[in-house]
């Protein structure tokens, strides 16, 4: 005791007849870099507080410095299980203040690549919330499925995790054939493995009286919590940002916004799951309009914006303007028009929004994030208080809380 | 049905009159700017007003002008309708030497850790906030980063000439 009396203990710690457990920042079961700290009587949780902020990296001020398409490298890493999808979120954004309209082509490519990577999101996150409670096997199956989208990805712009895909006004390059037999690939076997891989879940005992009525919050706590994405959904409130203000011509395609009613566990890991089906067959209806563009058509794979779109190295050698714009573009010296544009998409998670202002210059004067899972993890505290501790274990990842999205 | 903007205005102005600052049609998003010590007056009059209804916090952050004197720190909420589609943009501004604006905790429970990250970086005091202390730095940072007057990169640095390009 003696060699201890330096120790400052909190007023009244001695006596309480509660325990503080800290749950992370580096535990296995948070799937991410976040605290926990809770206050446990028994198994049982009384209070919980979250700590965040531990892989923080400051993109809001590093954008400040950069030309628009370096930011694209920064959004790779706020969601990193659906980089492209934040990538095409905030071409759009730019895209969006300099006024570039991209051809149908490109719309359609984009909508390919942004649904994959929201099956290769939700399929992380349900397969977690599987092993969470007890079910290994099913996360080992389907990672064979990721690994085939990152090869669409790897095939469509050279990387898998954080992608960095497209550009401004396009994609950087036209898809090759191999990419093309790779989605009919992942189209034709991955509905096969889907639905196994429920079947595992969706019936079974254990999974649903671990997951049923547990991490449940109301419509309306949600919606005043700023919920958005499949947790709102699974509450019972429809909000899609793909059908309540279409971008990228969601609006030519059919697919319903499933939904939930209890917001609890379950309801999540059903939502997703069936996401995963509307955003198959949104690939599917894509996949044909894609190859319904015949002759020049077929071989757009970007909009007509020079001053921001990386000329052909061809053209570069050859035409003046090409040289200029190249030189511009590499240098960053491209000045972007004065505005204040709020664009946002259907993140895998929710709403992920993006508030740029630009007062002319060669790189925003503001760029702001708006992150699901930074805004509902304040959730957290309230939804787990009076459950046990094991059952706040799958609310975590049932929520999909990702720490790079989080902290920015 | 989206709700048209002149109903917007015409709601707000004869609610608030002077407290309106101005109006801005031209962005994306109808933007309006009112006086800092009505924020919450406003934002609560937007959540419980039946034709209006903007009960969907979407985002809250700040901005910083440090040109503008008096008014140099900005904090920016984007308000939603989500059953009219309908998004509203609002604006305040607030001394550097004295950046004091009312929460919007009693209203939206999601603007807890939004007005703590805009003041972690920005230093905006919110008042009435249930815990307003830093999120994402570490609390012993005695700065508010996103200020413009820190720059990125060290400004004692002689080997570097940026004239030329970038910013």
């Amino acid at each position: 005791m003696a060699e201890q009396a330096n120790i400052a203990l909190p007023e009244g710690s001695l006596g309480k007849q509660t325990t503080t457990l800290n749950l992370g920042p580096t535990h296995p079961a948070t799937h991410g870099v976040f605290q926990n700290i809770l206050e446990m009587d028994g198994e049982r949780i009384i209070k919980a507080e979250s700590t965040v902020g531990y892989i923080h990296r400051a993109f809001e001020k590093l954008a400040e410095r950069r030309p628009l398409y370096q930011i694209t490298t920064l959004t790779d890493r706020l969601n990193y299980c659906s980089a492209p999808l934040n990538n095409m979120g905030w071409h759009m954004t730019c895209e969006k203040l300099l006024g570039v309209k991209t051809p149908k082509r490109v719309d359609y490519l984009r909508v390919i690549i942004m649904e994959l990577s929201r099956i290769s999101d939700h399929l992380i996150c349900n397969s977690i919330v599987g092993v969470d409670t007890g079910a290994y096997t099913g996360f080992l199956y389907v990672m064979q499925y990721r690994e085939l989208i990152y090869e669409i990805y790897e095939e469509v712009c050279g990387s898998r995790l954080t992608t960095n895909m497209g550009r401004i006004g396009g994609f950087e390059r036209n898809f090759s054939n191999t990419a093309f037999q790779k989605i009919e690939q992942f189209l034709e076997e991955f509905p096969k493995v889907w639905k196994e891989f429920e079947n595992l879940f969706m019936r079974n005992r254990i999974f649903i009286e671990r997951t049923k009525g547990n991490g449940a919050i109301a419509a309306e706590r949600a919606l005043n919590y700023s919920f958005t994405g499949p947790n709102l959904r699974a509450a019972g409130i429809d909000y899609d940002v793909r059908v309540h203000a279409p971008y990228s011509s969601y609006e030519d395609f059919d697919f319903i916004i499933p939904v939930g009613t209890t917001g609890d566990n379950y309801d999540r890991f059903m939502v997703r799951g069936e996401e995963v089906w509307q955003s198959l067959g949104i690939i599917r209806q894509a996949y044909e309009k894609v190859q319904s563009f015949k002759g020049t058509e077929a071989e757009v794979y970007h909009a007509d914006a020079p001053a921001y779109y990386l000329p052909a190295k061809a053209d570069v050698y050859t035409k003046m303007e090409a040289l200029i714009y190249h030189f511009k573009i590499v240098m960053g010296e491209t000045e972007i028009p004065v505005g204040e544009v709020y664009h946002s998409i259907e993140g895998a998670n929710g709403e992920l929004g993006f508030y740029l202002i630009s007062d002319g210059g060669r790189s925003p004067y503001r760029l702001h994030f708006r992150r699901p899972c930074f805004i509902y993890y304040q959730a957290y505290e309230e939804i787990v208080s009076g459950t046990m501790l094991s059952d706040a274990i799958i609310t975590l990842s049932s929520l999909n809380l990702i720490a790079g999205e989080m902290d920015a | 049905m989206p709700i048209s903007a002149d109903h917007i205005k015409e709601k707000l102005n004869a609610q608030f009159g002077d407290g309106i600052i101005s109006w801005d049609d031209a962005s994306d998003i109808l933007a309006l700017e009112v006086n800092p010590s009505i924020n919450l007056k406003v934002l609560t009059f937007l959540h419980d007003e039946p034709t209006l209804g903007f009960q969907f916090l979407t985002d809250l952050t700040g901005v910083h002008y440090p040109d503008q004197s008096n008014k140099e720190l900005g904090v920016v909420y984007h308000v939603h309708n989500l059953k009219e589609n309908t998004r509203l943009r609002l604006k305040i501004f607030v001394p550097i030497e004295k950046p004091d604006a009312f929460t919007a905790t009693g209203l939206f429970s999601g603007a807890n850790w939004m007005e703590r990250e805009t003041f972690d970086f920005f230093g905006i005091n919110f008042i009435g906030h249930p815990n307003l202390k830093r999120v994402l730095n570490v609390d012993e940072m005695d700065y508010h980063p996103l200020r413009k007057e820190y720059p990125l990169e060290d400004q004692t640095r002689i080997d570097k000439d940026d004239e030329m390009f970038g910013r």
